[in-house]
């Protein structure tokens, strides 16, 4: 039995943890105002509000219900639309009929959910955050106009209500944003089982991230549980975000006993220390997009990573998901391949590292035993120096998966270059690492011919093939547009159009 | 002023066919569908599916008591494939179990043995093989064998056009119960509850008066629900005739992009003649229309495509010849502008290219034929607008155009890697269905005894508004509150004979027929105001914001009370009207005649900014000025305008189908089909209406705003080549939309010399 909040109330569910959230409260407690339009986290439909409760309070955003295994809500609270309405209109249903925002009607619960999530949410109530919190939402009907003048709307009614959870929470509910049993629900969750039953937690929520000294076999001991006691490992899945797993294998998932990485607390996070940087494999995107730590070391990386997915999907997908999946065309694993990353994989007592340009061997074949679990990604703390850029290219811009993305990390002194790392998503089987490029980089000065030569390498290097990203000779042509546009990006006003020729 | 979808909508409130209430024993039905796009079905063997627990029956073609039919223009499409499978995700069967969970999994294991034939997948090649819907058509204007040699310019070209999926975010569904004495109710999504009801009822062998369909709203359809409905609602109603119990069929998204239609891809070519004025003297054109594997609306969708072959402009010698090309993709059908969009890209592409060969400014050739009052149409019928002319020149008056002019080019001058192009898109589009007798509706008006009052007409609400316009013609005609009155849902058994809510005519049409049934009431309410204030002369007496005048004096009746004399008087309280589009009509024969109520004109530009390094792209602003007439809703009006347009925006840049060679979908989900998101929208859409033209045709003076819109996107296109031609000046003709950003990275790095 799986206990959690749903609205004001307290649901008790059989469902199987794998069961996702969305046929839960449809067909288990048929609530209908929560829509299916994709089942594959691309139309926000399905969208509902995830209440945790941590230290800041219970802390809440718009999720997709179709990609959310209803084992990981046990404890929290699920806000459908349903938990929304009260007597009258809220600020935001108010401000979509007021804007005629809504024609057909069934992206609109989903709207009405993102933009309420936004309000309680941390980012700043600007149009452009606004924006990106309905960037997972897709409107077939309204042309996205209105939905522009209600977000602006929104922005102007609430300027200057602070950004912390429980500033945001206070405003919300005097103002009817949501209603006000949404104070008593700390109180709801404090007496609530967050267990999942069959579902195991792999090793307990431990120690913070990898030690620095970690290599290979000298860690302590892991204690490492795969089964939380209860599972039969023979058929448990390892499941960290969902947003590949369910999309690709939604049926197995529902039946299966699962691992929920998500519990454990020592696999998420970001550290950096002197020497080393680390990134726990459980750490969802959105949290790398927020790190100030990250992006002080990587300035104006933020709204590269704007592109991969939608915020709400990068809420739930994880860093170590995204290279266990390993598509050929990760973003993550792209970042993170120009980043010269070590994988840090631990099975029972064993840990080891393995760099990452090693880790892909094969179409989705990995330097990695059906046993072994991602803990981290560790790379050496960047110089002063060193520049990074991320390049991805998709048929639309957000929400979609790039036919060519690529990244460069590069550190130049007095027009020379020092090192320099560099990655391309779709040109291979594999998230691919452009040594041969990088290599004919590496000691030469930095110059517009010097670039061409790299950019053509990286082109001989590949051997991308055709499907509905892209035909293979448009990938190849595009990455040696991506490979200059590394230097156009980092060297601003240096390099140009001579590039091209 | 409320709009009660609204309130519903944004408080989840709104029910659609999922959502609807069904009997706790409810039936799934999940469908088997073949695999191949062609072939001979040797066997299918549905005895494993059958015994498995949790099913109650498989359904096969042997199945239907009446006919395994579902075409309803030419009947050409079985309901369930029988001896051959003409395209992959064609029905052959249906898994009937307690859940749907149990109905999918079976359905998967259903052995179906196929013995493979070659696919036919290019409408051209279908052509070349005689393989057609129907005989090509051909309409015809002046001499223009003749007019080529006065032509100073002559050009030609091929154009090709991609189709279009719907993306209705609600996707297809059915529930349908037996009720007694052999009746099936059908709640279908469908904007067609007659055609449902009439091929429900011919494939269970019965009359029409046995099925009932109820339609109360629909997630979105854009043309994808008026005849591509019909398939699972007859599943669902055969399956609840054979089980006797309700019977749900919901497809998954996956499920219904592979399974049904979309907008027609076309292969066309053109000839264009230009004089020494830059007058268009000759225009000859053929499209080939890719129809998938059977007819469903495609024949009259290529009559539009005729109709619009011209679009904005004046032209005296025109042939325009069109062909219905049978190939092995699922049947395409109706989408927003029907047809209308791909002859008018033709029509652009084709002007622009004459003007480049002139050495002219597109838009100068453009302007210069633009449509005046009296000019004919290829189709015998008299322009009576001067809007296509008068919206062009509003547009360009503008101040606005003049700074977005000088924008773009300084912007160009400025950037090297990237640029702006701008283009300006006429559009005219007649307004009522081709199909003449399509052109009536029905509406059934009570006013119940405490004032309040219930309509129902033949037109589903969609998204559109419609209902919004009828409370408000039925509010209008009675001069009471909008709070008063309610639209039922859409129903065969209280208005029947519906037309299908399309062709953007259904506010016109049901808004008429609920204005001439509120009419005959309101008379009926006059005399018994008359008889009751004691007044001789009926004709003094008036209602105004619910309360009766007499000589133009408020008197003491108000709206509630008069109706409680009405009523205790013995009068009816309810009227049935029909409302017929006067004056139109149409000749095959000659492929003549004045098939369309009126015209809407309009022009739009559009600006957008080309990153030519990597190929992408976004649209800046589209500024539209638009033919309204007098818009009983603004704020709908501007729905319609704002998503009407960045549909029109995504067929021409992302939204691309692809098939194997085998005729399999490869876009056949939301991760891999891009509609157009938040951020791809425009940054700014400006629309100014002209609302001062005087029409009858319309409801209250209204124009239809449905489809027009969509294809001020086409101007997004042109844009971009202008974007494209700004980075280089020699870039070739661009005639294939849409054009991805994959295809502007091609184009850009295209070698020419070979
Ligand atoms: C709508 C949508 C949009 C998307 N857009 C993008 C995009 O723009 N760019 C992109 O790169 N991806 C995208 N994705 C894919 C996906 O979100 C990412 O790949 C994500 O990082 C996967 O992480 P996850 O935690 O959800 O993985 P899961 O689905 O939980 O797991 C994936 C696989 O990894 C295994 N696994 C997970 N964690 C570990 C671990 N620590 N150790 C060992 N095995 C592990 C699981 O067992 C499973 O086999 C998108 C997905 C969706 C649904
Ligand atoms: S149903 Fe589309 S995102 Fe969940
Ligand atoms: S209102 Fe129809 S999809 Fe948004």
């Amino acid at each position: 039995m799986i206990e959690f909040l749903l609205n004001g109330k307290v649901i008790r569910s059989e469902a199987s943890p794998g069961e996702v959230v969305l046929d839960v409260v449809r067909r288990d407690v048929g609530l209908k105002g929560t829509k299916e339009g994709c089942r594959e986290g691309d139309c926000g439909a399905c969208m509902v509000l995830l209440g945790t409760p941590g230290e800041r309070g219970v802390e809440y955003y718009a999720i997709n219900s179709c990609l959310l295994p209803v084992g990981t809500v046990a404890g929290k609270h699920v806000v459908s639309i349903e938990g929304l309405n009260g007597p009258g209109l809220t600020p935001v249903q108010q401000a979509i009929v007021d804007e005629g925002a809504t024609q057909c009607g069934f992206c609109t619960p989903g709207f009405v959910i993102a933009l309420t999530g936004f309000l309680l949410g941390d980012m700043p109530l600007d149009p452009d955050s606004g924006y990106t919190a309905v960037s997972g939402n897709m409107c077939r009907c309204t042309g996205y106009l209105s939905i522009r003048r209600v977000v602006k709307k929104l922005c102007a009614a609430f300027a200057g209500t602070g950004n912390s959870p429980a500033a945001r929470l206070e405003a919300m509910i005097s103002s009817g944003v949501v209603p006000a049993y949404f104070e008593t629900v700390p109180r709801l969750l404090a007496g609530m089982s967050g267990e999942t039953p069959v579902c195991g937690v792999a090793g307990p929520p431990g120690d913070a991230l990898p030690r620095q000294e970690l290599d290979a076999g000298s860690s302590p001991p892991p204690e490492m549980d795969d089964t939380g006691g209860q599972a039969d490992p023979g058929n448990a899945i390892l499941i960290a975000g969902g947003t590949d797993l369910i999309v690709q294998r939604p049926e197995e998932v529902s039946e299966a006993r699962l691992v929920l990485l998500e519990r454990r607390e020592d696999l998420r996070g970001i550290r950096i220390e002197a020497k080393d940087c680390w990134i726990g494999a459980a750490t969802p995107v959105e949290e790398i997009t927020r790190s100030e730590m990250l992006q002080e070391l990587f300035p104006g990386t933020d709204p590269h990573i704007e592109l991969i997915s939608s915020v709400a999907i990068r809420h739930r997908a994880t860093v170590g998901g995204n290279l266990v999946n390993a598509s050929p065309i990760g973003d993550m694993a792209i970042l993170l391949l120009a980043l010269n990353v070590d994988v840090i994989l631990c099975a029972g007592e064993q840990r080891r590292s393995v760099p990452l340009k090693e880790f892909f061997t094969g179409y989705k074949q990995l330097n990695r035993e059906p046993d072994e679990l991602v803990e981290a990604v560790r790379f050496k703390r960047p110089s002063g120096g060193s520049l990074f850029n991320f390049e991805k290219v998709s048929r639309r811009k957000h929400l979609d998966i790039a036919s060519v993305n690529s990244a460069m990390m590069i550190t130049v002194e007095h027009d020379v270059v020092r090192d320099v790392h560099m990655s391309a998503g779709g040109v291979a089987p594999i998230p691919f690492y452009l040594a041969s490029a990088a290599e004919s980089l590496r000691g030469q000065t930095l110059s517009a011919e010097s670039i061409r030569r790299a950019a053509d390498e990286a082109c001989s290097a590949i051997a991308p093939i055709s499907d509905v990203r892209g035909s293979g000779e448009y990938k190849r042509v595009l990455l040696g547009r991506l490979v200059r546009a590394h230097f156009i990006e980092l060297f601003p006003g240096r390099f140009g159009e001579e590039l091209l020729s | 002023m409320t709009n009660r979808d609204a309130i519903l909508h944004v408080r989840g409130e709104s029910r659609y066919v999922d959502d609807r209430l069904t009997p706790e024993d409810t039936l799934f039905g999940a469908v088997v569908t073949s695999d191949v796009a062609c072939g001979t079905i040797r066997s299918v063997d549905t005895s494993p599916a059958e015994s498995r627990e949790g099913v109650v029956c498989v359904l096969t073609a042997g199945d239907p008591p009446g006919e395994n039919q579902i075409g309803n223009i030419i009947r050409d499409e079985p309901l369930f494939a029988d001896s051959e499978v003409h395209y992959i995700g064609q029905p052959i069967a249906l898994v009937v179990a307690r859940d749907a969970a149990t109905a999918r999994s079976v359905a998967r294991g259903v052995k179906v043995e196929i013995d493979p034939g070659t696919p036919l997948l290019d409408p051209r090649e279908a052509h070349a093989q005689g393989s057609l819907i129907a005989p090509p058509r051909t309409f015809a204007l002046g001499d223009i064998e003749a007019a080529w040699d006065r032509c100073k310019w002559i050009v030609e070209g091929r154009v090709e056009s991609g189709g279009q999926e719907h993306v209705y975010l609600e996707t297809q569904g059915t529930v349908a119960w037996p009720a007694e004495d052999g009746k099936v109710v059908v709640q279908s999504a469908t904007q067609s509850p007659s055609v449902v009801q009439c091929i429900v009822a011919r494939m269970l062998g019965m009359p029409m008066q046995r099925v009932e369909v109820d339609v109360l709203r629909l997630g979105g359809a854009f043309g994808g629900k008026e005849d591509q409905a019909t398939a699972w609602a007859a599943m669902a109603a055969l399956a609840a005739w054979k089980t006797g119990k309700a019977v749900k069929v919901v497809l998954r998204r996956r499920e219904d992009m592979r399974s049904t239609g979309k907008r027609h891809p076309y292969s066309s070519d053109f000839r264009i003649g230009l004089g020494k004025d830059l007058d268009i003297l000759a225009y000859d054109v053929t499209f080939y229309q890719n129809a998938g594997a059977a007819a469903d609306l495609s024949t009259s969708i290529l009559e539009r495509t005729l109709f619009h072959a011209t679009n904005s402009y004046n032209i005296p010698n025109v042939r325009a010849t069109a062909v219905s090309c049978r190939t092995n993709l699922p049947p395409n059908t109706a989408f927003r502008g029907f047809g209308a969009p791909q002859a008018m890209f033709v029509m652009e592409c084709a002007v622009r290219k004459a003007a480049a060969a002139a050495g002219a400014e597109a838009e100068w050739v453009q302007r210069k034929n633009l449509l005046s009052v009296g000019d004919e149409f290829p189709y015998g019928m008299r322009c009576s607008s001067p809007n296509a002319r008068r919206s062009w020149e509003m547009l360009e008056d503008q101040p606005e155009t003049a700074v977005m002019r000088e924008a773009v080019s300084v912007f160009n001058a400025e950037h090297a890697l990237r640029k702006k192009g701008l283009a300006f898109m006429p559009v005219c589009f007649g307004v009522s269905f081709t199909t003449t007798f399509l052109n009536q509706a029905g509406a059934l008006v009570h006013v119940y005894s405490d004032g309040s009052v219930g309509v129902s007409t033949a037109a589903v609400e969609m998204g559109q508004g419609v209902n919004t316009k009828i409370r408000q013609a039925a509010a209008r005609t009675f001069s009471i509150g909008l709070d008063r009155v309610r639209v039922e849902t859409t129903n065969t058994a209280r208005v029947a004979n519906t037309s299908p809510t399309a062709a953007s005519s259904a506010a016109d049409l049901n808004g008429n027929a609920t204005r001439l049934a509120c009419e005959a009431i309101l008379q009926r309410l006059v005399r018994s105001a008359a008889d009751l204030l004691g007044s001789e002369a009926p004709d003094d007496i008036s209602l105004l914001d619910e309360t009766v005048q007499a000589s133009g004096q408020a008197t003491d009746l108000k709206w509630e009370a008069l109706v409680q004399h009405t009523y205790r008087n013995r009068i009816s309280l309810s009227a049935q009207a029909h409302y017929a589009t006067p004056r139109i009509h149409f000749d095959k024969a000659v492929e003549k005649g004045e098939p369309f109520s009126y015209h809407v004109a309009g022009t739009a530009v559009t600006e957008v900014t080309l990153d030519c390094l990597r190929g992408t792209y976004e649209v800046d602003a589209v500024r539209v000025v638009h033919d309204l007439g007098r818009s009983i809703n603004p704020m709908i009006d501007l729905g319609q305008m704002e998503g009407g347009l960045v549909q029109g925006i995504g067929w021409v840049t992302l939204e691309e189908l692809l098939y194997d060679d085998e005729g399999r979908l490869l876009t056949d989900s939301m991760s891999t089909y891009k509609i157009p998101d938040m951020n791809f929208a425009p940054g700014e859409i400006q629309a100014e209406f002209i609302q001062d033209a005087q029409y009858e045709g319309g409801a209250f003076g209204s124009k239809a705003i449905g489809e027009p819109p969509f294809m001020y996107g086409i101007g997004t296109f042109f844009a971009l080549v202008e974007a494209m031609r700004a980075f280089r000046p020699d870039l070739p003709d661009q005639h294939i939309l849409p054009l991805t950003p994959e295809r502007v990275l091609m184009e850009l790095v295209a070698d020419l010399s070979s």
